[in-house]
């Protein structure tokens, strides 16, 4: 078993890696699922995040950030309070859904992988939200819309702060 | 012990199941897999409960998974006590409290409400509503895979039970791993994650790979765009796919199975975890299953989103924690897969098929389908089609029966239909009486893939599309390849600028060498597949692509820069609903008068032509027209 070392002074932060390291046992296969607990925790992953993992899995910071750039559903900025995924699957640009997407950068004045200014929102694509027949589709946070118009759009975003 | 145990627990699953079927009280169900909930399901199910308690009924709701027609979502059905189930289709929070107050409180099962009932053919009570197999999306199908979907409560082992589950896999223990084998080799499975390959070949390799230990995957990294079998096989009945799993970890010799599933299916995941918990209570996990003297257990690695990884040595690179690329074969993951160990790799349809042939034999799964592609195959039907949704259909089927019989055709005439989805084909009308199975497709120049099928009707570009299908397989390309790294690349280029009607004459030539040669030069499936959008609709739809290039008009009025909207002044009644949705202020006009729009100020967003009601009366008052045809129009 590896024990995993303070590296950093932050302790409020720190308990959290040692919380999400305490599942693992420290073998090179456990990476991906450490960064996706990484990110449920903290919405992204921060540069300190890859500092803390490289002692506990004893891989360089170099190898930690080429895994974790490889993968989409990886992110490395801060999220928005509201993470809104419009979906470009085949169904969706099929009906529309790059149109959706444009006004959504419209409307919020934010482009894809970018969060607004304000921090209410950050925008992503996504390939397939495996709701095809219902397309186009889109989610905000836990929520799914489908059948989506650009009309409807205005009111819906106005329901998120 | 064990064996006197399932009995037991079988008999207990039994009766907690007639219990369901013979309820003293109404049984209420909601379709409530991922794409129900997506429709509204969950308020349905708030509704249902809040009026079930303001009228102090009693009823037993029972979630369960996708039936397969999604046009018809959200669907709640009801069972009253000796009356067969009934569907209500398209059912939101008020219609469900409706339905519930009549039919629960008054006895009246709003007819004109129903879709269709379960009960028998000469079921008398069912006055007028046809059954719901009879139904013209549902008749031409059959159910295999998807048998239990949409009846049982996936989140119940004891459902599973009841309906024979667990029976393959007590088979093969009593058959033991040859057997299983020699089995499947009958039965004529071919893997159904898209190449076709014989599972049993796959198997007898694996099974004569020196090697302490073995590894069996269950790949559930469903990336196509477009399709969605798997996540609603898992998520209606996560059992089928984990006594597979086990059916084909004993067949192999493997202790240690893997299910890699995507992240972006989050509830198909609380499912699986669920049942695998149920699975290791009741004896089929875990040292000694069953008493057979075989173990097994399993764990869920998420995919972290790469497309790439659906391949199966960039799959096994990323259990192992790195960068999902694929590497030369041989040797193939049989013989050296993951952590070096001999791996079998099996799609989840391939691993939902498996219980059915242990359990009901080669000889009878071989009923379906035709010589060489026996059994059944799972679609997820979707795009300009009326009535899109998942289907299972025996292999053979032609796709004219697929997409005109079973989705009900296009609203608009129909022009091309997509199959195996990014790495498919793009077929044509000619090819509508094509059989749907391996060979077929793929003398066509598509491939069966995984079972998307995407149509399109006249409002599709076939350049766009192919645009868009290169664009997301070069995003996803995994860098390793350069043909399939810069190739890609390329291509897209050359495919935007003819959509912008910057396309020269030989750029079509250009994509066809450029198609050839990175296919030829890839590694992996993903890049030996791209360039087929790209080919097939340059072979079956070449003189749209011409008319893009040598006229700068897009037909199908999607390429934008080549396209212009317009008000038509006769059909306008000046409602200035378009007005007030245009974000630049291109159109103005005051009440009650035709509006104008100013194309120089449109940036083509097309939300007055969404908003715009009058097709109803007269067609569209708001056009999309290519702008080849404009200057025609104001020279008359």
């Amino acid at each position: 078993m590896n024990t995993y070392e303070l590296v950093q002074e932050d302790v409020l932060c720190d308990n959290d890696y040692v919380n999400i390291f305490s599942a693992f046992k420290g073998e090179e296969g456990d990476l991906i699922p450490i960064l996706q607990r990484i990110q449920e925790r903290f919405g992204y992953i921060s540069e300190e995040a890859i500092k803390h993992i490289s002692p506990f899995l004893k891989i360089s910071e170099n190898q930690i950030f080429g895994v974790a750039s490889f993968y989409s559903q990886f992110r490395f900025s801060e999220p928005g309070r509201n993470s809104i995924k419009v979906c470009l699957g085949t169904a969706c640009h099929v009906r529309g859904g790059q149109i959706l997407c444009e006004a959504i950068e419209r409307e919020l004045d934010v482009s894809p992988g970018q969060t607004t200014e304000d921090k209410r929102f950050d925008l992503q694509r996504v390939a397939c939200l495996g709701c095809c027949a219902l397309a186009p589709v889109m989610q905000i946070n836990e929520d799914i819309y489908s059948r989506m118009t650009v009309i409807r759009l205005k009111q819906i975003l106005n329901e998120y702060n | 012990m064990n064996i006197i145990n399932l009995q037991k627990k079988i008999k207990k699953a039994q009766k907690k199941w007639d219990l369901l079927k013979t309820s003293k009280v109404p049984v209420i169900y909601l379709g409530a897999a991922s794409c129900g909930q997506a429709a509204g399901a969950m308020d349905v199910l708030e509704s249902v409960q809040k009026t079930l308690k303001e009228n102090r009924l009693e009823a037993k709701i029972v979630q369960v998974g996708c039936i397969g027609p999604c046009y018809l979502e959200p669907l709640m059905d009801i069972t009253l006590p000796g009356r067969p189930r009934i569907s209500y289709s398209n059912v939101g929070p008020k219609r469900a409290k409706n339905i519930i107050e009549s039919y629960l409180i008054k006895g009246d099962p709003r007819i004109k409400l129903a879709v269709g009932h379960f009960g028998d053919e000469n079921c008398d009570f069912t006055n007028g509503i046809p059954r719901f197999f009879d139904l013209p999306m549902l008749k031409p199908q059959v159910r295999v895979v998807l048998r239990n979907c949409g009846f049982i409560d996936p989140e119940e082992i004891d459902h599973y039970l009841a309906n024979e589950g667990y029976m393959g896999i007590m088979n093969a223990f009593r058959k033991g791993p040859e057997k299983v084998i020699a089995e499947v080799k009958e039965a004529g499975l071919r893997g159904r994650g898209g190449a076709g390959f014989p599972t049993y070949k796959k198997w007898e390799i694996c099974r004569n790979s020196p090697g302490k230990t073995k590894y069996m995957i269950c790949n559930a990294d469903e990336g196509d765009p477009g399709a969605f079998m798997n996540r609603s096989l898992i998520e209606g009945d996560p059992h089928a796919v984990l006594e597979g799993l086990l059916i084909a970890a004993y067949a192999i010799g493997a202790n240690q199975g893997y299910i890699y599933i995507r992240a972006e299916y989050p509830l198909a995941i609380i499912r699986l975890k669920k049942a695998i918990t149920q699975m290791r209570e009741y004896g089929f996990l875990g040292k000694n299953i069953q008493d057979s003297g075989f173990d097994f257990d399993i764990a869920i690695k998420e995919g972290a989103g790469a497309f790439v990884c659906g391949e199966e040595t960039a799959l096994i690179a990323s259990v192992e924690g790195e960068r999902g690329m694929p590497r030369s074969r041989p040797p193939f993951p049989a013989v050296a897969g993951l952590h070096g160990m001999p791996t079998i790799i099996n799609n989840v349809e391939t691993l939902g098929t498996l219980p059915n042939i242990l359990r009901n034999g080669a000889s009878w799964y071989k009923q379906y389908g035709v010589q060489g592609n026996y059994g059944t195959k799972t679609f997820s039907l979707v795009g300009k089609v009326r009535r899109p949704g998942l289907i299972e259909v025996p292999l053979g089927m032609t796709l004219r029966k697929i997409i005109f019989d079973i989705g009900g055709g296009s609203r608009k005439p129909f022009k091309a239909v997509q199959t195996g989805g990014p790495s498919g084909g793009c077929l044509s009308e000619e090819f509508l009486d094509t059989p749907i199975d391996y060979e077929s497709l793929g003398a066509a120049g598509s491939i069966m893939g995984s079972g998307g099928l995407i149509v399109m009707d006249e409002d599709t570009c076939v350049v766009d599309i192919a645009r868009y299908f290169l664009d997301f397989t070069q995003k996803e390309s995994c860098g390793k390849c350069s043909p399939c790294r810069v190739g890609t690349r390329h291509m897209v280029e050359i495919l935007e600028s003819i959509a912008k009607g910057q396309g020269q004459a030989n750029d079509l030539a250009k994509l066809q060498v450029l198609g050839e040669t990175v296919k030829r030069g890839s590694l992996c499936g993903l890049g030996q597949t791209a360039p087929n959008p790209v080919l097939t609709t340059l072979r079956y739809f070449r003189p749209e692509y011409l008319l893009h290039v040598t006229e700068k008009h897009c037909p199908a009025a999607v390429c934008r820069e080549l396209i212009e909207y317009r008000v038509v002044p006769e059909k306008c009644t000046g409602c200035q609903r378009c007005v007030s949705v245009c974000p630049t202020g291109a159109i103005i006009g005051p009440r009650a008068e035709p509006h104008n729009l100013d194309p120089s100020k449109c940036i083509k967003c097309r939300a007055c032509y969404e908003i715009c009601r009058f097709d109803a009366i007269a067609g569209d008052a708001i056009v999309i027209r290519s702008k080849r045809r404009i200057p025609d129009e104001q020279t008359k």
